[in-house]
């Protein structure tokens, strides 16, 4: 009987990340500079949001509300690349995708870092590693309410990389 | 309009005209409920009261069983005979206030859409004519004596629009379209609130109706129809660049600027609302730069993020909100 | 007729403490720790069964007082939104699925057999399968409450709120499985009782001598068949649209989000009446007892219960009246939902004019069954407010809804379930529960009660909507809200007063013979408690009340072997004698396939692939469950008697 109460009040002092609802945004790392945002400074290398449910769907909200399938589609890529696969220009972490996001890359991403606070910047890292299947389907978010182009990203694997084909299609090999 | 906050939201106290039809029927079901409540517990009092007594070990009586109880059928007959009768009376009551509700006069109506968002209202006022509708969020203003027609749509979750002092409620439900009609008879503001669970800030979700004479609604009308004023005095023209430069652009429109997202509330005419955050804190300097500061603090899990700026530009933030009128 | 066949071996004497002891050494339980898994005794398992319900409703009674804690001052900081949001789902889906309907099926299968003169339930293995799975479920649902994974949507979970875009995680997936635990065990229950009740009763206890209680239990039971899949359909429709993206609930694919509301409300608006059924029979039992006569009315209160059920299909739109359906449907409801008052108010009628005819023993039982009276007809008559549409639009979804639902579920339940316990409880254990402690706990809780939910109609009245986790203080609400929450306190310390009450009792309440009420029904002609077997001979039946009608022969059956757990079918309508069966011995296998089941379950919420593998064991389990041992058939064979 006691043991039961023991491991009631460990679990409940546990919780589970996943499920943790808001999270009080930390400051921003570099205090106040320009309007809420970090400088190059920052970049940790961990998200801790990648272990959260909310967040990850949070992102999955910026994702649309800032127009991220304007060029990226759903992540099937448009004007801008194909975020769903395992090729990753930049870098497939979240270091790397934090900074891709917050400050440009050339060719056409723009720079969010004015724009989007920091937090909501790791979120939608989370959530951009989920179109490509890399978190597990208990965080990932599943289907939404609206018309689907394709698999929830909970559904998602992880392309298996393949060799590159030639970068001239007629050359005899 | 200085009514008590608590008169604002009250069933009891209808200020529009399907509000007084379902009062009224509220007042003649509670009578016959009150006397049919109490003809049954008396009933109850006085069958235990003047039975004799007994104990485990009196002698049942199970006479009943050889033959019916004709007396004892017979008050049963007539008393079930009185409920079928109030049930009739209610049925009738319901439909003749269903029909009075259906035919409220709806020429001239005030035409608005009022899209749900988790936790706050975008309302859209619509016109035969495109160029003079306009959009604002969380609190409507309509006319004394005219009716209003609320298209509702939902954009997330299901929630329910309801101001009680004006009429019964009606839900905004995803993939559906549903209408509400409504006219105050009584000049005013009333608050309504969400009334569908719709999630961690359900609670907060409130909108104020303010009822104002036909004239003033014009006026009012007029001026929602403009963009957003030009900021005369220096810190406002800076309050401006703040806005325009940081994430409140990613959200919010004002209008005759190039701020134009529909993420969050419009705020072209942020000044000339009394409350924000959906109806939760007066509109004043403190609570909004609070708000703006840390809206996690006041509602946590709203979509609007914390935004540390610089304290000279959060007052001129301030300032230019403040000539949003 | 006659029951005792000249060509068995031997004659059973009344009297024959041989037979006795040999008839309690068949039917007990099987001792150690592995013999306290296996059992399934009827008894055994429904004590543990009453047990466990009761403790989800402390459970439930604790979230209550947190949300009244909460609620008591406008503003105030003590849960927050995320956790008061799990706290009032978790409330109501506690009360609604694993305290009030589970109870009701508790009691009866204590009760049932007893009262029909059977020696034991029907499917005695499935039962006790029915109550591990409730539990499991109970358990899976706490556990994920503990781990912050509770679900936070409401109890009746409305989409697309709980849908995957609005519910991230896991925590709704929680909510829906304990749905598929719950109504898995509710439906075998269900199926046991209607089992027992037609087939196996004593000879003589045609349909029309049956206890009324015994009909509550029959009409919930078919109730429970045709409403439990509903819901067990729109669970599982919205685990699959969370888990593998189906569109059931998605309005931009073809779904439809009202579409969860019918079939969730198909299930709930029946889910209440097969709260409120089951006390109707308490009811019934208690008010005879008490007013040492029968009831008054008999055919018409079977047919006000049938009634009842039927038409009880036919309200679930009004949970909808604010949605966009038309308002000419809508208006159908409401004269339903006006319409089954009637039956309800018959039964009311004749349990008056049973209480004004007879001569009242004013025992506690009748004390909590009078409080129907006053609680439950406040709770239907704010019921036939509310189905009116019109009223409904300003009434649906605030405090008045609350105060209604409270009353008619703790009126027209709760309160007769307690007295039901103060009467059956010297039948289950032995000994009387204390009258004067007993009037305490009745006092408290009725003014409690009313203290804690009346207030709530008037701040529906004024404005307050539900499931909100605070309120400005400018609004006015918070005096009512206080003495609301006083008054749930006051309820607590009742609850309280009836634990002391039964913990005493336990270790040295006052003995109870058979009968202490002078009741009129089979059980009370056994011991209390009664022997593992119930009945030493079974009883032929010649009237409603067999106690307190003369004996007429034959008197009872003869022949019946208490070496095996024999028992004697009946027909449906007149309770003939048709023939004999041999019930299963205890086995582990129903508590292992529960926990095979459990794991399927439990696995299904994080990958579909668990349907799979998870079958697996079911499948070994449930086959070692069935497979018949050789040495029992032949046994059977050889002492079957031909025709």
């Amino acid at each position: 009987m006691r043991t039961i109460v023991v491991l009631a009040c460990v679990a409940a002092l546990a919780g589970c990340e996943r499920e943790q609802r808001p999270k009080h945004a930390p400051p921003p790392a570099s205090g106040l500079t320009g309007p809420s945002y970090p400088t190059r400074a920052v970049a940790q290398a961990e998200n801790r949001y990648e272990e959260n449910a909310w967040a990850v769907s949070q992102g999955k909200t910026w994702y649309r509300a800032y127009n991220c399938n304007g060029c990226h589609a759903q992540g099937g890529g448009d004007i801008g690349p194909a975020l769903m696969d395992a090729k990753w220009r930049y870098g497939a972490d979240p270091a790397s995708i934090y900074a891709t996001i917050a400050y440009g890359r050339p060719n056409g991403m723009p720079a969010f870092a004015g724009r989007v606070p920091e937090d909501q910047i790791w979120q939608l890292v989370a959530y951009v590693r989920s179109l490509s299947g890399q978190l597990p389907s208990s965080i990932a978010p599943s289907r939404n309410d609206s018309i689907s182009a394709g698999k929830p990203e909970a559904r998602r694997s992880k392309e298996k990389v393949r060799p590159e084909p030639p970068s001239n299609p007629g050359e005899l090999r | 309009m200085t009514d008590p906050a608590s008169n604002m939201q009250d069933a009891l106290r209808a200020a529009g005209a399907q509000a007084a039809h379902i009062g009224d029927l509220w007042n003649g079901t509670l009578a016959l409920c009150t006397f049919v409540f109490v003809a049954i517990v008396v009933a109850t009092i006085v069958a235990v009261w003047c039975a004799p007594r007994a104990d485990a070990a009196t002698r049942p009586d199970t006479s009943s069983l050889s033959g019916p109880e004709h007396r004892i059928w017979r008050r049963i007959g007539w008393a079930t005979a009185a409920a079928i009768a109030g049930l009739l009376v209610l049925l009738a009551g319901d439909v003749f206030t269903s029909r009075a509700l259906a035919r409220l006069p709806l020429r001239d109506a005030v035409d608005i859409e009022l899209v749900g968002h988790q936790w706050w209202w975008e309302a859209r006022y619509r016109d035969a004519d495109v160029s003079r509708e306009f959009t604002t969020a969380n609190e409507l203003t309509i006319p004394v004596g005219r009716p209003v027609i609320v298209t509702l749509r939902a954009s997330d979750v299901i929630h329910s629009l309801w101001v009680p002092s004006l009429s019964g409620k009606k839900d905004l439900i995803p993939g559906r379209t549903a209408t509400l009609r409504l006219r105050a008879d009584r000049a005013g503001t009333y608050r309504g609130q969400c009334a569908e669970f719709c999630g961690l800030e359900h609670a907060l979700m409130a909108l104020l109706v303010h009822a104002v004479p036909p004239a003033d609604f014009e006026a009012w009308a007029a001026n929602q129809r403009q963009p957003a004023r030009e900021p005369v005095d220096a810190a406002a023209r800076r309050g401006r660049e703040v806005f325009l430069a940081t994430s409140c652009t990613m959200c919010h429109t004002i209008t005759g600027t190039t701020a134009q997202a529909r993420l969050g509330p419009d705020l072209t005419h942020l000044a000339s609302r009394q409350t924000i955050a959906a109806g939760m804190f007066p509109n004043n300097r403190g609570h909004l730069a609070g708000w703006i500061g840390d809206p996690q603090a006041l509602k946590p899990g709203v979509n609007m993020p914390a935004n540390t700026l610089p304290p000279d530009d959060l007052q001129a933030l301030l300032a230019y909100l403040e000539t949003l009128r | 007729m006659t029951v005792s066949d000249p060509r068995h071996a031997q004659y059973a004497d009344p009297a024959d403490s041989a037979g006795a002891a040999a008839l309690e050494r068949t039917w007990r339980d099987p001792p150690g720790i592995v013999g306290w898994f296996s059992a399934i005794n009827h008894k055994t398992i429904s004590k543990r069964f009453m047990v466990t319900t009761m403790v989800f409703f402390l459970l439930g009674g604790v979230l209550a007082l947190l949300i009244r804690l909460q609620l008591a001052q406008p503003n105030a900081d003590i849960i927050g939104p995320d956790m008061y949001n799990q706290v009032f789902t978790m409330h109501g889906s506690t009360m609604m699925f694993l305290f009030a309907v589970p109870v009701m099926q508790a009691v009866a299968t204590y009760l049932v057999p007893l009262m029909i003169g059977a020696r034991s339930l029907a499917f005695p293995r499935l039962n006790a399968y029915a109550y591990w799975i409730f539990t499991m479920g109970g358990i899976m649902l706490y556990a994920a409450f503990l781990l912050n994974a509770g679900p936070d949507a409401g109890w009746f979970a409305y989409v697309p709120l709980s849908g995957p875009q609005y519910s991230p995680g896991k925590r709704v997936d929680f909510w829906a499985q304990m749905i598929t635990f719950t109504e898995l065990s509710g439906l075998m229950e269900a199926i046991v009782l209607i089992t027992t009740i037609l087939k196996l009763r004593a000879p003589g206890m045609s349909l029309n001598r049956m206890p009324l209680y015994v009909w509550a239990m029959l009409v919930t039971s078919f109730m429970v068949l045709f409403a439990m899949p509903a819901v067990m359909l729109a669970s599982t429709a919205l685990i699959t649209d969370r888990l593998v993206g189906t569109h059931f609930y998605n309005p931009a694919e073809g779904g439809d989000a009202l579409l969860w509301q019918h079939l969730f409300w198909f299930f709930g608006h029946p889910e209440v009446y097969l709260i409120f059924i089951p006390p109707l029979g308490f009811i019934s039992a208690i008010v005879a007892t008490f007013a040492r006569r029968p009831v008054v009315g008999y055919p018409a209160m079977i047919l006000a219960l049938v009634t009842t059920a039927f038409l009880a299909f036919g309200l679930w739109v009004h949970h909808m009246f604010a949605t966009n359906l038309p308002e000419l449907g809508k208006t159908f409801f409401t004269a339903a939902s006006l319409v089954i008052a009637v039956p309800s108010a018959v039964q009311i009628f004749c349990w008056i004019a049973t209480l004004g005819s007879g001569r009242i023993n004013f025992k506690t039982p009748l004390l909590f069954v009078l409080a129907f009276f006053f609680i439950l007809v406040m709770g239907g008559l704010t019921g036939l407010m509310l189905a009116s549409v019109s009223l409904d639009t300003q009434l649906h979804d605030s405090f008045f809804v609350v105060a209604h639902l409270h009353y008619v579920l703790l009126g027209g339940a709760v309160f007769p379930l307690f007295g039901a316990f103060y009467y059956w409880f010297p039948k289950f254990t032995g000994r009387l529960l204390d009258e004067r402690l007993g009037r305490w706990n009745f006092w408290l809780f009725f003014i409690g009660f009313n203290v804690a939910f009346f207030p709530m109609h008037v701040l529906g009245l004024w404005g307050m909507p539900r499931r909100v986790y605070t309120y400005p203080a400018e609004m006015g609400w918070g005096d009512l809200n206080l003495v609301a929450s006083l008054g749930a306190a006051t309820i607590a310390v009742s609850v309280l007063l009836f634990l002391f009450n039964v913990a005493r009792t336990l270790r040295h309440g006052a003995m109870a013979g058979p009968d202490p009420w002078g009741a009129g029904t089979l059980e009370w002609s056994v011991a209390s408690p009664p022997p593992a077997g119930n009945f030493e001979v079974i009883p032929v039946v010649h009237g409603r009340y067999p106690l307190w009608q003369p004996q007429a022969e034959p008197t009872h059956v003869t022949g019946m072997s208490n070496e095996w757990r024999e028992v004697l079918v009946t027909t449906v309508a007149d309770a003939e004698p048709d023939h004999r069966m041999w019930l299963p011995m205890p086995s582990i296998w129903p508590f292992l396939s529960a926990l095979a089941t459990t794991v399927l379950f439990v696995g299904s919420i994080f990958t579909p692939w668990a349907i799979v593998w998870g079958s697996v064991p079911v499948g070994i389990a449930a086959t070692w469950w069935f497979w018949p041992k050789r040495s029992v058939v032949q046994e059977r064979v050889r002492t079957e008697v031909p025709p």
